[in-house]
């Protein structure tokens, strides 16, 4: 390619400063030798799991760093007028980089909610870039607004420019986001993690908005992400990430295709995506090393299938892939001593998972009409005013008239996006939310609705596996005083929570028995939500809900846990109310597939129904939404 | 909005009368009125009949909450409870021990009182602001350090300290000032209000000030902030556009409340520079053990509480968007 | 003193235990099973080796602990055993032994010196003279009499110089010479105190002391360092005292030290005892308002705005003058005037605590709505595990950072409160020492001719480096405890 690049990354190197005690500086590698260039009108995608370095890298390149970061070595070489004389970001002045953001390089965050300024007109905030960095006069910047807001496709820019970001839905916030960033017209868009706090039909829209403007504007983007199926559908390039280094980078069809990093095959062979169903999906052993604790020589080695022991003892050498598995002029790059050898691992084995015992014929969780209105949030009046003035005005269901049914062994995922009621629904089962109508039977024993007096020990069949395995665990508590609080409550027999019973429930979850003795701080992401399993498993349930167990946790770890959830489901014959907005992990672990929309259940059949025929728009327009890999 | 106003009118009657019943109970059921009586005229003169007097005198000597001996509603009316708690409400304060009118007294000394709070307050809440700001600004440097060590030092030394010390220094040594007094007319006695402004600023200017700085430092730290960042904004029209707008919710919403009480002014200064506002007032009226001042006090205090917290709510409609009152 | 007659005194006195005495103690005891809570559980461990990697907050602990020990050894009481009347026989009468009417401390007992050296009236620190000159009769040696206006010496002060004027020389020498001894008694006894300790941590922990102690180097070091300069400042003040009044003496003579020492003990008590009031109505309250909402939420909240209403400091002054006049009326119910100033001490915490607790109950109102939600709660509800379980094992532990944090930051309000009280004249007893009541003594002091600056002085240093203190050590802990604190954004 003869066309200079706009932005050339060169061993790009950073680290963290900590104060000691004793006054000392301690410096801890965060980025190493990041090194790659990014050309006009294409989109280069910066893939990898959390906390390898994406979302600083592109601080680093906006110089927007905390204060705490250092700056090792390397260039940042943007593109000026003078081609031959690029500007180098890391020795320009503050002045000269504040001209630069916005103008040249904008940026687009993950978290439209938080990211725009929540007491300033969108429009206010759109013109401060235009007055900043264009100069036009107050009528030309009104004007511009309106044109950048119509732009991406905000339906009425008028009413959208006086509006406060909470009057906008999450979708039109981050379109805001994104006029706001184009409002500099600027030539490089760095969007971290843009759809990530979205719906999945939101999703699809945005990055579909993004790729309009860049080609319209020809502007070079780089797309942070850890979502495999976005950079195959979106990106022209793609660099992987893990622990602070870049360690393949080339076109996307290469890399996907002919992954020559072992962590790229792995990652991609977890996704539940890619995997046959019935099958086991192929699990990363341990998680990314957080920052500080990486490996001296090849990061990667201690979780490597194909690791030979030079690897754990010298740094690996960049290789560059040989023309077979390179496609077009961009070069195939692989930070590897193995790159290119044959005997590596190319398909993993999988281990199929023991059939399912056959089902009974008995319904074990009944749902039938279910309905859940939440009171309305602000009482105009306290108690015991209420009860006199406190016309309640009448609010609107959360769900709807839902039935659902449940059988033993069978796994049911509820999909839908955020805000149409799945969880309320879970917390209805869980007798955690009054009902205001229909009944909710488990094993045939009314447990919730109208008069229902639910039978004692009910609660023992049904338990909860949460979102969020930070949240979950109490902080303050043991393992032990966690795993064991179930059965205690539900006053079980002492045995089932002696020190035996509990170390033979970890090692179902794959823990070690010494973990019991131990807080959940000292564990990571994965195995905390292995704990929540434990948890639950604890009192024997016939029904576990999961809701979204594996949406907060890295690709390699969820497969993990997606793992020994099939593991257990097998033993056991547990069922599993699912609920998820992941149609990867839908279409590997469900039977049957029941789509929500506002509060109702819109379509319901087995996952082969749902995927290949689906009847309902709704569903339709869910399934075209979702990025796929080929 | 008006239906919003009338519903928190209503709803500070019920916690006005509650007011009313934790001081009733403090005056008048912890001590009987005989107790008051015996103190009040001293052990020399106390005899059955002079006790009688007094209470009669001042309305005493009726049954507490109802009176059997009356008919109709003036078994309720002809009470200790109605007459000298519920009729505070019509704005009867009575008369204090010494027989002046309060309502009286208290209209006179509201003036002074504000010609030392008002001052102090704007002054204030302006300079800590603006000193917080310059602390965030200079984050993390020795002149951030050393206005939190300042402030912290300053929080720690008692008011009491701050008025001793200057007049002291000012007025007593320097002589630049009067060491305390008062003229009616606020526009020639600012001298005289000099020094007790110049004190509670300094008295209060440390704690403010470092609150506002974590508020900021605060808003420093959101998401938005780094966006009005990478629009190429410099730190300081990050700091006057972005952070200082929504750190003035917090600390406009914090501040409003107290605004009615200002009306109070402020006991400690007023009585140490002679000022005739309702916080000299006040000390005199507990100095003196005078019970029908202090409950008045008491109610009016909390009327002006009440009305700060609908001030509140309403000026979080004005700053804040976000929120629209009901 | 000698201390076989310390202990004399001490075995054959009539012990009284004064009602703060116990609260203090028992605050005391509370800490201790704290410390050990903290010490056998490694999270927090990790989290208290935060507070105290902060050289500010290490300081500040040692001079709390400092202040504190004063504290509780004031705080243990008794009447010494009067000599024994002899009866008509004139053998001495053992069969019934009488106590003083006055109440001391093991405190007064070791500041004996201090207390009893009465002057006539008011002298500068470190002076032989009175402070104010005063008429005297000179016969000259003509014969005629001259009435001059001179400075007395003093009658304790300055006993080991001769008679008559004592000149500068002398008495810089006296002074220098006794700052010396100080500081070398001082740094003797402080490395006899350290030797002693070592020596009983190695006895204790055998061969792992010296691990452990090298884990927290620059907290040690600190440590160290601080209680080194307080021994030291003792020393120079102990031996200062010996001939001198080191902060003066106040208008009937009384050593402004003594009432500096013995008003920390008034201090601590205000600061501390009114959260054991506070606490259990704020946390209950605030706790099950926010768990529970609905109804009970509506009425905790009524109770706190209609408390939260009212003048904080017009409440304080409405229930002080109530209990004033009960306790004035009933002056049978105390049988000293130590007793009556520690019941009004003891109502006056209370009073403190019964207006301080709607911050608190406010705030974990918040936390606990907030935390109902939180998955863990779910989890547990799940379970059927019961609301009051709840409260006390999942959220009660999680807000303790807080219930914390504010108990810390109310202590250094409400030394500066008493302060404030005092003067209007709803403070403690006037017959009590407080830092309080020697400001409000001495506000007059200032208007006088020579000007009696001392007690505001000695008052003043001691209470700021007491709040400044516990405000840095508030503000340690809340860097490292408090999950919204600056540092961890």
């Amino acid at each position: 390619m003869t066309v200079q690049p706009l932005l050339k990354v060169r061993d790009l190197s950073l680290a963290f400063a900590r104060q000691g005690m004793d006054g000392t500086t301690t410096l801890t590698d965060a980025l190493s030798n990041i090194h790659f260039d990014l050309h006009a009108g294409e989109t280069l995608a910066l893939l990898g799991e959390s906390g390898c370095g994406k979302s600083l890298t592109s601080l680093a390149l906006m110089r927007l760093l905390p204060p705490n970061a250092r700056y090792q070595s390397g260039r940042l070489l943007l593109a000026s007028d003078d081609p031959r004389r690029p500007e180098d970001l890391m020795r320009v002045s503050e002045t000269r980089m504040r001209e630069i953001r916005g103008r040249r390089m904008a940026m687009i965050f993950q978290e439209p909610a938080t990211s725009l300024n929540p007491v300033m007109r969108i429009g206010e905030q759109i013109a401060e870039v235009i007055r900043l960095h264009r100069g036009l006069d107050t009528q030309a910047t009104q004007r511009e607004v309106r044109i950048l807001l119509d732009q991406v496709g905000l339906p009425d820019p008028d009413k959208a420019a006086t509006a406060y970001p909470f009057e906008l839905s999450g979708g039109m916030k981050q379109r805001a986001m994104i006029a706001m960033a184009l409002a500099g017209d600027p030539q490089i868009l760095l969007a971290d993690e843009p759809t990530t706090a979205l719906d999945v039909t939101l999703q699809a829209q945005i990055l579909d908005l993004i790729r309009t403007l860049q080609q319209a504007r020809q502007m070079g983007v780089l797309l942070i992400t850890h979502d495999l199926a976005v950079v195959a559908s979106r990106a022209d390039r793609v660099a992987v990430m893990y622990a602070g280094q870049i360690v393949e980078s080339g076109a996307v069809s290469d890399v996907l295709h002919h992954p020559a990093h072992p962590y790229t095959r792995a990652l991609l062979a977890a996704l539940p995506e890619r995997a046959t169903r019935g099958q086991n999906l192929f699990q990363l052993p341990g998680r990314v090393p957080s920052l500080g604790q990486w490996p001296m020589a090849c990061r990667f080695a201690p979780r490597c299938a194909d690791q030979e022991p030079h690897c754990l003892l010298e740094s690996p050498p960049q290789v560059i892939i040989p023309g077979e598995f390179c496609s077009g002029p961009v070069e195939h790059q692989v930070l590897c001593w193995r790159a290119g050898d044959e005997a590596m691992t190319s398909h993993h084995e999988f281990m199929a998972v023991p059939a399912r015992p056959p089902h009974e014929a008995s319904k074990v969780l009944d749902i039938r009409d279910l309905q859940v209105t939440y009171a309305p949030g602000n009482r105009l009046w306290p108690w015991p005013f209420s009860r006199w003035f406190g016309a309640k005005s009448p609010a609107r269901p959360v769900v709807d008239g839902v039935s659902l049914t449940l059988n033993p062994g069978e796994t049911l995922a509820l999909v839908g996006e955020s805000g149409c009621g799945k969880t309320t629904t879970a917390r209805a089962v869980l007798g955690l939310q009054a009902l205001s109508g229909g009944q909710i039977s488990l094993q045939g024993m009314p447990i919730a609705g109208q008069g229902v007096r639910p039978p004692t020990g009910w609660r023992r069949n049904v338990q909860m596996v949460f979102q969020d395995p930070f949240a979950s665990l109490d902080p303050r508590q043991r393992i032990r005083a966690i795993l064991a609080e179930g059965p205690r409550a539900l006053g079980l027999a002492p045995e089932i929570y002696s020190e035996a019973a509990l170390c033979a429930l970890l090692e179902r979850v794959g823990l070690a028995a010494d973990a019991l003795d131990r807080f959940p701080h000292e564990f990571s992401g994965g195995q905390r939500q292995r704990i929540a399993i434990a948890r639950a498993l604890a009192v024997n349930p016939a029904v576990l809900i999961c809701d979204e167990p594996t949406s907060a946790l890295d690709v390699s770890v969820q497969a993990q846990i997606l793992n020994l959830l099939r593991d257990l489901q097998a033993q056991t014959g547990m069922a599993y109310l699912f609920i998820t907005h992941n149609f990867g992990v839908v279409r590997y672990l469900a039977d049957h597939v029941a789509v929500m929309q506002a509060g109702r259940i819109v379509e319901q059949g087995t996952v082969q129904q749902i995927f290949d025929d689906p009847q309902d728009a709704y569903t339709q327009s869910l399934l075209v939404s979702v990025p796929v890999i080929r | 909005m008006l239906r919003y106003l009338f519903r928190r009118l209503l709803y500070a009657i019920p916690i006005l009368i509650g007011v009313n019943l934790i001081t009733f109970a403090l005056f008048f059921m912890v001590n009987s009125p005989d107790d008051m009586a015996r103190m009040q005229l001293g052990v020399k003169r106390v005899t059955p009949d002079a006790i009688q007097q007094w209470k009669a005198a001042r309305g005493y000597d009726k049954p507490l909450f109802i009176n059997e001996k009356a008919e109709g509603v003036q078994k309720l009316t002809h009470t200790i409870f109605y007459e000298k708690s519920m009729t505070l409400f019509a704005g009867e304060f009575g008369r204090s021990e010494d027989g002046r009118e309060i309502g009286q007294e208290i209209r006179q000394r509201m003036g002074p009182s504000l010609a030392i709070a008002v001052p102090t307050f704007v002054i204030g809440l302006g300079l800590t602001v603006s000193l917080a700001l310059m602390l965030v600004l200079f984050r993390g440097t020795w002149l951030d350090r050393t206005g939190v060590v300042i402030s912290v030092t300053l929080m720690s030394i008692s008011s009491l300290f701050f008025i001793i010390g200057g007049q002291f220094v000012f007025a007593r040594v320097l002589k630049l000032v009067p060491i305390s007094g008062y003229e009616s007319n606020p526009w020639t006695a600012w001298h005289f209000l000099i020094l007790p402004v110049a004190v509670s600023l300094v008295a209060g200017i440390g704690g403010s000030t470092r609150w506002y700085r974590t508020i900021f430092l605060e808003e420093i730290g959101r998401d938005y902030v780094r966006t009005a960042r990478a629009k190429g904004l410099s730190e300081t029209r990050v700091l006057f556009g972005h952070v200082l707008r929504n750190g003035l919710i917090p600390i406009l919403t914090g501040v409003v409340v107290v605004i009615p009480s200002l009306f109070l002014g402020s006991l400690l200064v007023e009585s140490f520079f002679g000022i005739p506002g309702l916080g000299s007032y006040t000390i005199d009226a507990i100095a003196a053990q005078d019970f029908a001042v202090v409950r008045a006090m008491v109610f009016l205090g909390s009327v002006l509480y009440l009305v700060g917290l609908i001030l509140t709510d309403l000026s979080y409609t004005l700053v804040d968007p976000r929120i629209r009152l009901k | 003193m000698d201390p076989i007659e310390f202990l004399h005194i001490l075995r054959n006195s009539l012990w009284v235990c004064l009602v703060t005495d116990a609260l203090l103690w028992l605050l005391f005891m509370a800490f201790l099973i704290g410390l050990g809570v903290i010490l056998r559980s490694p999270l927090q461990r990790e989290v208290w080796r935060n507070v105290f990697q902060q050289r500010l907050a290490v300081v500040s602990a040692v001079i709390l602990a400092v202040a504190a020990s004063f504290a509780l050894l004031d705080s243990i009481h008794f009447r010494q055993p009067l000599p024994a009347l002899s009866n008509g026989a004139g053998a001495p009468d053992t069969s019934q032994v009488r106590y003083a009417v006055e109440v001391n401390s093991v405190l007064d007992l070791v500041l004996t010196g201090l207390r009893d050296g009465y002057e006539k009236t008011y002298s500068a620190p470190l002076a032989v003279h009175l402070s104010a000159l005063e008429p005297i009769t000179v016969t000259l040696p003509d014969g005629s009499v001259e009435v001059r206006r001179e400075a007395l010496r003093l009658k304790v002060a300055g006993q080991a110089f001769a008679p008559g004027a004592v000149s500068d020389v002398d008495y810089w020498r006296d002074v220098v010479s006794r700052v010396a001894v100080g500081i070398l008694g001082g740094l003797a006894a402080y490395a006899g105190c350290v030797f002693v300790c070592l020596a009983l941590l190695a006895l204790i922990r055998g061969k792992h002391s010296a691990v452990v102690s090298r884990r927290h180097p620059v907290a040690r070091r600190w440590a160290m360092l601080t209680l080194g300069v307080v021994f030291v400042i003792t020393g120079v003040f102990a031996s200062l005292s010996l001939n001198f009044h080191v902060f003066g003496t106040d208008k009937v003579g009384q050593d402004v030290l003594y009432q500096v020492l013995k008003s920390l003990r008034t201090a601590l008590i205000i600061g501390l005892v009114p959260t054991l009031v506070t606490l259990p109505i704020g946390v209950i309250l605030g706790l099950a308002a926010g768990y529970f909402r609905g109804k009970v939420d509506d009425v905790i909240q009524y109770v706190y705005t209609t408390v939260s209403a009212i003048p904080g400091v017009l409440l304080i002054a409405a229930a002080v003058l109530s209990i004033q006049v009960m306790l004035d009326n009933h002056p049978e119910w105390f049988g000293t005037a130590v007793e009556r100033g520690d019941v009004r001490l003891l109502a006056l915490c209370i009073i403190l605590g019964m207006t301080s607790w709607t911050g608190i109950a406010r705030l974990l109102r918040g936390e606990s709505l907030k935390m109902r939600e939180y998955e863990y709660v779910q989890a547990a509800r799940a379970f059927g595990v019961s609301a009051g379980r709840i409260l006390l094992r999942h959220i009660l532990p999680n807000v303790f950072p807080i219930i914390l944090i504010t108990m810390v930051m109310e202590f250094s309000t409400l030394v500066l409160a008493e302060a404030v009280l005092s003067y209007i004249g709803i403070g403690v007893d006037p017959t009590m020492f407080s830092f309080g009541l020697m400001i409000n003594n001495a506000r007059m002091e200032l208007s006088r001719e020579p000007v009696v600056w001392w007690t505001l002085t000695a008052a003043f240093m001691f209470m700021v480096v007491l709040v400044l203190a516990a405000n840095i050590l508030a503000d340690a802990v809340r860097d490292a405890l408090d999950p919204r604190s600056e540092r961890q954004s």
